[in-house]
Formats: C-alpha cells, structure tokens, sequence
C-alpha cells in the first residue's frame, strides 16, 4: 500500500491516494472468494481433506470437465477461424450478414441453448452432448477477436510469403496463423473459463462437471466440507487455465512497424466453392441460431397464450432489472478507482491488484457464492440474504467487464484536456467532471450494460444467494426446465433472448471498431 | 459510435425506470409476513399459500430450496435464523433441524388433526403430505413377471445399465428408510452396485420422461410424477406404468412431508396457523382436488381416488425421527453419487 501511496502522492495531490486506498479496498474485497478457499482448506484436517479430495468421483469429474475443455476449446478455435477467414477474407455474397449472425449465438443464454437441444432430441446427454452444444453456445467468444484480427492484418506479410513461393494455404499456417496468436489465446480462455463455471447447460444435457457436482452437493448439505473442496479443486483448474494461457500467449510482439497505412486486405475468390461455402454456413446457422429460435417458437406455440402468466412473468421482469441496475451502477463504481488508477497512476503494486480482479473475475459464479453464502451466515449476518450480498456477488464476478470498458474510455480522455480547463478557471474537481467524466461516460456506460446483461443471464449465484421470495427471469426459466414444463419455461428464454440482442450488437459493433472499420 | 453507446445507455436505463418500479424491493418482506422455507414442490406451496393468505390475510414470503439443502441451511442460521416455517417433501430433513433443536413444540390440537403415524414422537414437526416409493417401468421392455421383487435386487448385475434415478432429496429419503431398515453396511454396497448399474437423471420427471421414451426400461421415483403426467397431457408416461414393491420392502416406502415452526420464530402465532390450516381441511382438499397428486394426511381427509390408497401400500413401519440424512449424504458421497 505504501508504496502505492507514495507513487501516487508523486504523480497528484491528495486527492489520488483516496483513489489508490479505494481501489485497494475493491481489490481486497475481491480477494474473499479466493481467501475463503485457502481458509476453509486450512480449517479442514488433512484426512478430510484427503478423503474429499482424492476419491473416484473427484477424477470422474475432473476427466470430463478436462475433455469438455480439451475437446471443445479446439473445435471451437476451428469453427471461429473457418467462419472468420469466409466472412473477412472470401468473397463470400452477403459477407456482413454471416458475419453478424455468427454473432448472434451469443444473445442465447447457455442454459437456452442445452433446453433447445435437449428438447429437440431428448435422448441428448454425456460428453459427445456437452461438446455439441458447447461449440453452438460459445465459438461466437473465439470468432469475435480471430475476425478482428484477420480484419487488422498487413496483407504486405503475405504477399512477400507468396512472392518468396509459399502456396496459399502454406502463406495462411506459417504467415496468417501466428499473428492470429494473441487472439486465439484470448478467445480460448474465455471459452475454457464459461465451460467450467457453466451449469445450466451441462444440467440439461445431463453431464457432471465440477460446476454441477458442487450444486449437487450444495443441495444435498448446503456449505458443507465436500461442496468447499469442490471448490477448491475447480479454483485450482481456473488458475491452471489462466497460467496456460499466460504461458501459450508468449512475449512476441505483433505490430505493424513502418511509414504508411496498411493496404486493405483483398478478398480471395471462392469461385466454384461459394455453393459449399453458402451451405455449410447455412448450415452452422442452422445448429447455431436455428434450433434454439424454432424449438423456442415451437413450445410457444404449444403452450399458447396461457404460458404468458403476466403475475408471474412482471415480477420475474422487474426484479431481474432491478438486480441488473443495481449490478451495473455497482460495478461501474468499483471498478472506477483502478480502471482510473491504470491510466493515470500505473505501477507495480496496482498492476498486481488489478490483475486479482480479473483472476476473481474468472472464478465460476458458484465458487463466489458459495464462499459468500458462508462468509455470510457465520460473520456478516445482517447482509445474510439481503439484496447487498447478491449484488457484491454480481460486482466480483463482473467486475472485469467493467473495468475493461472503463480503461478504454478514460486512456482516451487525455489528461492534456483536464490541464486546458484548469488553465481557463476550473477547479481540478470541476475539470475532471466537465472534462474526463463526460468523455469517459460513453464507455462506462457500455461496460455498465455489458455488466447489466450478465446479470441478467446469471443462474448459480442467484439461485444461491438471491432474498427469499426472489425470482428473476433464469431461475424462473429454470425452475420450469426443471419441473420439465418447456412451454411455461419459453416466455422467460425469449425475454433474456430479447435482452442480449443488445449485447451482441455491442460486442459486434466493439469488434468492427477496434479493428478500424 | 459515442452516440449510439449514449442512446444504448440511455435506453437501458429507461427500461430500468420502466419495469423496476412496479415490482421492485425484493429484499424485506412486508410487515407481519411469515417466511417460509419451501422444499415442496413450487407449485402445491404456491397454491397453500394463496388459499391461506385469502383465508387468513396473513401473507407469506417463500424461499424454494432442496430438503437437505435448506435443512442445513436452518442449522447453520440457528437462532439467527429468518426463516418462520420449514416446509420439507420428506421427513429427513425436517429430523435434521428437529435434532439441532431449532424446532418449536407444536400444540396438542394441531398434532391431533393428523393420524398417530404421521407425527414423531417429538411433537415438534408434523405430516402434511405423504408420497410413496414406486418403481415406473416402460411396458414394451419389462414384463410383469420380469419386475424387481424387492428394492434390493436392483443392485443385481442383471440390472446395469437398465433403472434410472434422480440421486436428489427424493431419492435421498428412500435411502435413508434402506438404511434404517438394512444398516449401514447393505445401504453403502447397494449404493455402490446403484452407481455400477443405474443411469442418473437430474430429477424424477426426467427419469419417468426416459422410461417413457424407452432411453432406459425402469426408474426408481415417487408415485405422483406419473399421476401428475396422466392428469395433464400423459405424453411423457403414456408408456409407463407404476409398480408398487409391498410387503414391507425398502422399496415400498412411503416418505412424510413435513411441516414445522422455527423456535426462533418472531411470529410464532401466524406460523402456527399455517401449519394448522394446510394440516386441517382447506390444506389437505388442495392435496386431494389439486395437481399435486401427493397423498393427504389428515384425519378423515381424502387423497385423491386415483391414487392407490395409502392402506394398500404395504409400507414398512419406520419412526422418521430415525431418518438420517447426513449419514445418507456421507454414504452417497463415498459410494460417488455427489
């Protein structure tokens, strides 16, 4: 902290080392799941520990969730450079479109995606299952930053490749690949990250991974020992996922050195293969959006106007904005003091306690329940079960999002504006306002949103630490799934449907902009 | 771009002004509300509560859960806890709390409204609905004569791969009756020979679904999911029929809901009233005109005529103060089914 201090005290007045003692409160904060893990490990005696830890079950599920991640990651990483080389580099007719609606996944919440599939073809479970839909709910994560890229690429590369005699295929493995590193790696961590935390899905398709055996668990003993070193174990296969992916990204640098503008990439034709092209893509859209939006109109069809029970469906409605509101405002504010920090005061220290933010960012929404349920009951009980301890719930899982929005938008306000202001009267508070905040606010409001719709979409940590009488739309939806009332349980998937689409035309609109174009 | 962002937000927080004002403030209940720790099913809850608030004014604030979960759950707030009355779908749970002496007595008038059998000795917990064990199996793959004698001989090798059960708080409670009525050492060896031979589905109306749909011949569940499905559409049990194993069997038994008033309880009054009314006439008609299907058990009461009648089951004779749940839990934990 003191070193922190002092850093800040350097660079600005007082008034930054509230900031820094701010955002290292927010960063300590972020350390309870994590911290609760050690001491709950700590707590427990060895032979306990062993007995949890090391038994058959424990290797079942670590063996499945290894070759959902092993199996998936993969495919997805295919699927996302194939559909991104056609959309970005082909001549393929109506080009944006596909592009769009390779996208368009995204808007389906997992648990909507494994009710669409398991109630197409109900005899649907275990691994072969779990992969399916896994790659249909979750390439869209890997296409995103690997169309970016090959939309930023330097076409001079390639061209010196083939004039050097490279085929075209050996041009895109030895030349197009590499630089395509950074966001492969990127795209398959966050890929890996939502196949461990995800339980609605794998509960559907009926496949165990340590996500759903610590629900099971909990629902059978609440916190008890053998949910916590559950626990344990998936934080341990998150940090081994996060290490992997530091260590595959590698330190080269990928930039484009050189006077001039990179020349705009020439789509290569397709020729006789567009009909292919056109039909194999028909046909991802087809698994992709297809199956959940037609089963979706099916059971609506089916159930009527008596699934739309309004007293139900209002209520559902309203707390579910009411908590992503609340979310959003909340974890825009914690993440201000260290997205500010980053820019404008960067070092060491800060550098570390922002990186604890993103790794409990990681960190499945069961885990940060779990720890929070029991942190709470035995410490904190007057925010046992209060609407504070989900939305602290909803502000650690998040908080990444909301930072990543943050820094973008403050690294664009230069602090050169601020100093403007203050040389034509204003006092330092007053150009922050007049001057940062106004252009930060756009940003902020972004990730704001982006925070909102997980929310939204969010299923374990509600369920476990929502208020008593608290419904919102994912566990109403999933309350029907469970009680197999697929046509109750539609109204409530069209609705998060209906939410999301914003959010996949933000993180399409993002893409295409951070590529330039 | 900026602007487009800008009306984004502004739209988000239009809608929150739009839709969070009506049906907001989850977070405390209204004043003189009792809060209920549900472990029935949502839906027969939902219907007691509505009649009893019409009946009573005295409304009530829910939160859903699993029997053990929430069992747990009570131990750990203790006397810290909000929570006025505990609803269970089977009698091990409620036997949790009850031994962490989080329980109040009840009165003499409401133990009386329910037979002799469906009350501990205790006195502090009560029956409001019972539930039996049965065996569904799909009628084009097992013949009659092809049926398990007893609950035990699904742990035969003849059985892999051909029952489905959902290792839930249902299932969980015919454990411990296996348990209670067999010992430590059987219950662990049948559970181990059900994690070789049974396939696991999340819930009992997914593994009668399977059965119907031929995926697998039998599923170990509670009688009402088929009821319930027959009185609705029957598409998923149209090809399933219910076996009931009699004589005494583990497989034969029939689990208590269970209803009961926190010790901590700051509306002692109101809870005891609830408990009263679902046990008393308004409660137990719900159980039998509804769609819960589960058996009423109420003095004098009915269940619904197309149940099998309680009498006819053959149940074993069990004290549910002896169900234990942890033991159940623990032993499903080593056999690897949690």
């Amino acid at each position: 902290m003191s070193v922190m201090a002092v850093a800040i005290a350097r660079r600005r007045s007082s008034g930054a080392s509230w900031v820094g003692l701010a955002a290292l409160a927010v960063a300590l904060l972020a350390l309870l799941p994590l911290g609760f893990i050690v001491a709950v490990t700590a707590q427990t005696d060895l032979a306990t520990i062993l007995a949890l830890v090391f038994r058959p079950r424990v290797g079942e599920l670590l063996i499945n969730t290894m070759l959902l991640v092993a199996l998936s990651v993969p495919l997805c990483t295919v699927l996302a450079i194939g559909l991104a080389w056609a959309t970005e580099r082909s001549d393929l007719p109506g080009a944006p479109l596909w592009s769009v609606l390779a996208v368009a996944p995204l808007a389906v919440p997992a648990f909507v995606h494994g009710y669409a599939w398991v109630t197409l073809v109900p005899a649907l479970h275990g691994l072969p299952a779990a992969v399916l839909v896994s790659v249909v709910a979750y390439f869209a994560f890997l296409y995103l930053p690997i169309a970016a890229a090959l939309r930023r690429l330097d076409p001079a590369l390639e061209d010196i490749a083939a004039s050097l005699g490279l085929a075209p295929w050996q041009v895109f493995i030895r030349v197009v690949m590499p630089q395509l590193r950074l966001a492969i790696c990127g795209g398959s961590l966050l890929v890996g990250l939502h196949l461990l935390a995800e339980y609605g899905l794998y509960g559907m398709i009926r496949f165990d991974t340590f996500t759903t055996a610590i629900i099971d668990q909990f629902q059978s003993a609440y916190n008890g020992p053998a949910a916590n070193m559950l626990a344990g174990v998936l934080v341990l296969c998150c940090l081994v996922l996060l290490g992997t992916e530091a260590r595959a990204r590698g330190r080269e640098r990928y930039a484009r050195v050189g006077s001039g503008a990179a020349r705009i990439v020439p789509r290569r034709r397709l020729g006789r293969l567009t009909g292919p092209c056109l039909a194999l893509l028909a046909l991802i859209t087809m698994l992709t959006l297809g199956v959940p939006v037609i089963t979706l109109a099916r059971w609506l069809w089916a159930g009527g106007m008596g699934v739309w029970r309004l007293a139900e469906i209002g209520p559902a409605l309203g707390q579910t904005v009411l908590l992503a509101a609340a979310g959003g405002v909340a974890a825009t504010l914690a993440a201000l003091p260290m997205a500010w920090l980053s820019i404008r005061a960067p070092g060491k220290l800060q550098r570390a306690l922002e990186g604890c933010n993103y790794i409990v960012g990681a960190l499945p929404g069961v885990v940060i329940a779990l720890a929070l349920v029991t942190i709470t009951v035995r410490v904190a009980l007057p925010i046992y079960q209060t609407i504070v301890t989900i939305i602290l719930a909803y502000v650690l899982m998040f908080l990444p999002r909301a930072m990543l929005s943050q820094r973008a938008s403050i690294a664009q306000a230069p602090r050169e504006l601020e100093q403007v202001a203050g040389s034509l009267g204003r006092s330092p508070a007053r150009a922050v306002w007049s001057v940062t905040v106004r252009l930060a606010a756009p940003g902020a409001a972004a990730g704001m949103a982006l925070v909102a719709l997980g929310i939204t979409n969010e299923l374990t940590a509600t369920m476990m630490l929502a208020p008593s009488g608290t419904q919102t739309l994912a566990t109403a939806f999933w309350a029907y799934g469970s009680e197999l009332d697929y046509a109750a349980a539609a109204p409530y998937a069209l609705i998060m449907m209906l939410f999301s689409l914003p959010l996949v035309w933000l993180l399409h609109a993002q893409s295409r902009r951070a590529a330039g174009r | 771009m900026k602007f487009a962002l800008f009306s984004l937000a502004g739209a988000t927080a239009f809608a929150v002004v739009l839709f969070a004002s009506p049906a907001a403030a989850p977070a405390q209940p209204a004043a003189g509300a009792i809060t209920v720790y549900n472990a029935q099913h949502a839906s027969l809850t939902k219907a007691w509560a509505e009649a009893f608030t019409r009946a009573t004014g005295i409304t009530l604030t829910i939160r859903n859960g699993d029997d053990t979960e929430l069992a747990n759950q009570l131990a750990q707030e203790g006397a810290a806890s909000p929570a006025d009355v505990f609803l269970t779908e089977n009698s091990p749970a409620m036997a949790l709390v009850d031994r962490a002496r989080l329980l109040a007595p009840l009165p003499a008038d409401l133990l009386a409204q329910v037979p002799e059998g469906f009350r501990p000795s205790s006195g502090r917990w009560v029956a409001i609905a019972a539930r039996s064990t049965v065996f569904a199996y799909n009628k084009s793959m097992l013949k009659p004569d092809e049926l398990p004698k007893s609950l035990m001989d699904l742990a035969d090798p003849k059985w892999k791969g051909r029952w489905a059960a959902s290792p839930g708080a249902d299932f969980q409670a015919i454990a411990s009756a296996l348990l209670e009525l067999r010992g430590a050492p059987a219950t662990l060896a049948w559970l181990k020979a059900m994690k070789t031979n049974a396939t696991i589905y999340r819930g009992n109306g997914a593994a009668l679904k399977a059965v119907n749909a031929g995926e697998i011949p039998g599923a170990l569940i509670y009688h009402y999911y088929w009821f319930g499905d027959q009185a609705n559409t029957g598409e998923n049990s149209g090809n399933a029929a219910l076996y009931y194993f009699r004589k005494q069997d583990p497989g034969a038994f029939v689990s208590m809901s269970g209803g009961g008033v926190l010790a901590s309880s700051k509306h002692q009054v109101q809870a005891i009233a609830f408990i009263k009314w679902i046990t008393g006439k308004g409660g137990q008609d719900i159980l039998r005109t509804g769609t819960s299907f589960e058996y009423a058990v109420g003095n004098a009461a009915h269940s619904n005529p197309k149940l099998v009648p309680l009498a006819d089951l053959q149940a074993p004779k069990i004290d549910p103060t002896h169900l234990n749940s942890k033991q159940v839990t623990d032993l499903m934990t080593q056999a690897g089914l949690l």
